[in-house]
């Protein structure tokens, strides 16, 4: 059955600011199997980070609008009280690898206490129990156990994050949302955490959401893919139709400005900026940029599903 | 010497180091940020410096631009090294660089107009009369696209997009007609919509005005459509130099290889497999190790030798250099010259 992991139906998230109401996840719907990687991929201010939000419920004060339902494992999560969240979902059953986490580390507790932490504060584990499951968690992510007594200043870039990602996975959850896991990791780090992120995900059968505007490291570990504009999702379909033909014309200029290092390809880029989340053009939100207008593209399309398993947010492709 | 056939730039042995403070309980060492770098770069040529963090390449470009007093060898710019130029040729010679870093929002003074900030660099180099001033504002402006001009010059760096930004940032790193300009990540920070954009402006500057330009980068991928050798940073040293597609088909150097095989492009096979990567990370500056800084790291290390000695300069391809023992059966590059 599809979405038998995750579903989102549309959820919403607008935040109240001085200069207006940010729209910044606006009508978003997909869903996710068990054992599988949701890439989203989006640019800057097109909502990906709220997104996470939204689902993970980690709401600033100034929210405006919160709708939508989270169905995980069949159960609406936005139903849940606020306490009830926070004991059985987050960090219980989905947990988060934010962005630039491994700065977030506290600087003067133990890495083996912090990766701990959220048995004993979860699942009321004594410490030295948690401690043999970070011993155990850190041995899937590639870390030694000597580290457990190491303060963060004392890791590399690669090793705050592969603790950060054991923290993560610590409480077993169904789902790990990561953001921007590899951004600001030099190279070969980065292609050994996707390794680790592989790794994990045969042995665990981990489900993964995976958010980041670095389109080709999103390959890594994808097997369905979402694009982001504006605060909706635009196309949503597998891995290789996601990266070698994609429908939506955003997603196609996207693709087409990713530089490639083993083919040749000619370059394109997408003249102009996003549009405003705070006030989103009415009818279509790309059309503005897009090199395919026509007539319709003023009523806002809706997301058709074609036959092919994809959904595309465009009229192009009633 | 007749000025079009003088090397615009060489740079030969050169050694950056930074003098650690000293500690109680320890002695006090250097960090050998650049510890031996040579290299020629003519007029109008595009070179790519890649490397990962701490590899030297930032410090590289800024001991290039002045910025940092080189600890050992030298800068020779149009024939004059930078070790014997006296403050005030100093200046002079910064108006023949332009420099254009990684943050366009930090690079840009938040409560100056545009138009002050690019007049900026223009007083500075005794350009006061406004009418100049103004024309080369133009000049600078109409050529990174961002018109009409009246429309932009009275604005304040925030209320700019990113990618708008970066473009005054490149207009200020122009507008002393400079002969070379050194790009650090001059995109990185940008989304890759706009990156491709803003690197194509480089790019078509660069070739209207002949300059050379240094563009320092992490993402290789990019380096094969906006430069014309690459050069491969790694602990303070150039491992590999070449031409983009010589390097492209013939990574010799085994930190080179491991880099690109890390690169992955947007294939949806990529998540069936993983990527054999060597493990580790790179070594201190402070006490690099002994012979090859990549023999710890490397699977072809040879035993006996790589971790005993430095490895010279080998040329196993016309204008192709690495610094590597697995070639030492190829010539040596005699000037180890790129």
């Amino acid at each position: 059955m599809a979405g038998n992991l995750l579903r989102v139906n549309d959820l919403y998230l607008h935040f109240r600011t001085m200069k207006g109401v940010v729209q910044a996840v606006d009508g978003v719907s997909f869903d996710m199997d068990r054992n599988e990687a949701l890439a989203v991929i989006g640019e800057s201010g097109c909502g990906k980070t709220s997104l996470v939000r939204a689902i993970l419920r980690l709401l600033p004060r100034n929210v405006d609008t919160y709708k939508g339902n989270v169905f995980l494992n069949g159960v609406d999560t936005m139903k849940y009280s606020e306490e009830r969240f926070r004991s059985e979902m987050r960090w219980v059953s989905m947990s988060l690898v934010a962005q630039a986490a491994m700065n977030a580390l506290n600087p003067v507790l133990r890495v083996g206490d912090q990766v701990a932490e959220p048995l004993i504060v979860h699942q009321g584990l004594r410490k030295h129990e948690a401690l043999a499951q970070a011993s155990e968690v850190f041995r899937l992510v590639g870390v030694s156990d000597d580290f457990l007594n190491r303060y963060a200043f004392e890791l590399s870039g690669g090793m705050r994050q592969r603790a950060i990602l054991a923290m993560a996975l610590i409480t077993k959850p169904d789902l790990v949302v990561l953001d921007e896991p590899t951004s600001a990791l030099d190279m070969l780090t980065q292609a050994n955490i996707m390794n680790v992120l592989k790794s994990i995900k045969r042995e665990l059968e981990q489900s993964f959401i995976f958010i980041t505007h670095d389109v080709a490291t999103t390959s890594e570990l994808c097997d369905r893919g979402a694009v982001m504009y504006a605060g909706q999702i635009v196309e949503l379909a597998n891995s290789h139709q996601f990266y070698l033909d994609p429908y939506h014309p955003y997603a196609y200029k996207l693709m087409a400005s990713v530089p490639t290092l083993r083919e040749t390809k000619e370059l394109e880029f997408i003249p102009g900026q996003p549009p405003s989340l705070i006030d989103p053009p009415t009818g279509c939100r790309f059309a503005a940029r897009c090199h395919r207008r026509f007539e319709p593209c003023d009523q806002e399309p809706p997301l058709f599903e074609l036959a092919d398993g994809r959904s595309v947010k465009c009229w192009l492709y009633k | 010497m007749q000025a079009e056939d003088q090397m615009l730039l060489s740079v030969e042995d050169l050694r950056t180091w930074f003098e650690l403070r000293r500690w109680v309980f320890a002695r006090a060492g250097y960090v050998k940020a650049v510890d031996g770098v040579t290299f020629d770069l003519p007029r109008g040529e595009a070179l790519a410096l890649v490397g990962e963090s701490g590899s030297g390449k930032t410090t590289l470009a800024r001991t290039i631009l002045g910025l940092y007093k080189p600890t050992g060898g030298d800068v020779i710019f149009e024939g004059m090294p930078l070790s014997q130029l006296k403050k005030r040729q100093m200046r002079a010679y910064r108006a023949d660089l332009g420099y254009v870093q990684q943050d366009p929002y930090g690079a840009l003074p938040p409560f100056l107009s545009l138009r002050s900030i690019l007049a900026e660099p223009l007083r500075i180099h005794k350009v006061r009369s406004k009418e100049e001033q103004d024309q080369r504002i133009n000049e600078v402006l109409e050529e990174v696209k961002l018109t009409p001009v009246s429309d932009f010059i009275n604005k304040f760096p925030h209320m700019l997009s990113g990618g708008q930004q970066q473009r005054v940032v490149i207009a200020r790193a122009m507008i002393l007609r400079p002969k070379l300009i050194a790009a650090d990540e001059p995109v990185s920070m940008l989304d890759a919509s706009v990156r491709i954009e803003i690197l194509k402006l480089l790019r078509r500057i660069q070739e209207a005005h002949n300059l050379a330009v240094i563009y320092i980068t992490h993402d290789l991928s990019t380096v094969r459509y906006f430069s014309e050798r690459i050069f491969i940073m790694y602990a303070a040293r150039t491992v590999e130099k070449a031409p983009v597609d010589s390097l492209l088909e013939n990574h010799f150097h085994p930190y080179t290889q491991a880099l690109l095989t890390a690169i992955p492009d947007p294939d949806p096979k990529n998540a069936e497999t993983f990527r054999d990567i060597p493990a580790g990370e790179p070594p201190s500056l402070v006490n690099p190790p002994l012979g090859c800084r990549f023999h710890p790291r490397c699977p072809h290390a040879i035993q006996g030798l790589c971790e005993v000695e430095q490895p010279p300069t080998f040329l196993p391809r016309p204008q192709h250099f690495v610094e590597c023992w697995l070639y030492r059966d190829e010539k040596k590059a005699e000037d180890a010259q790129g």
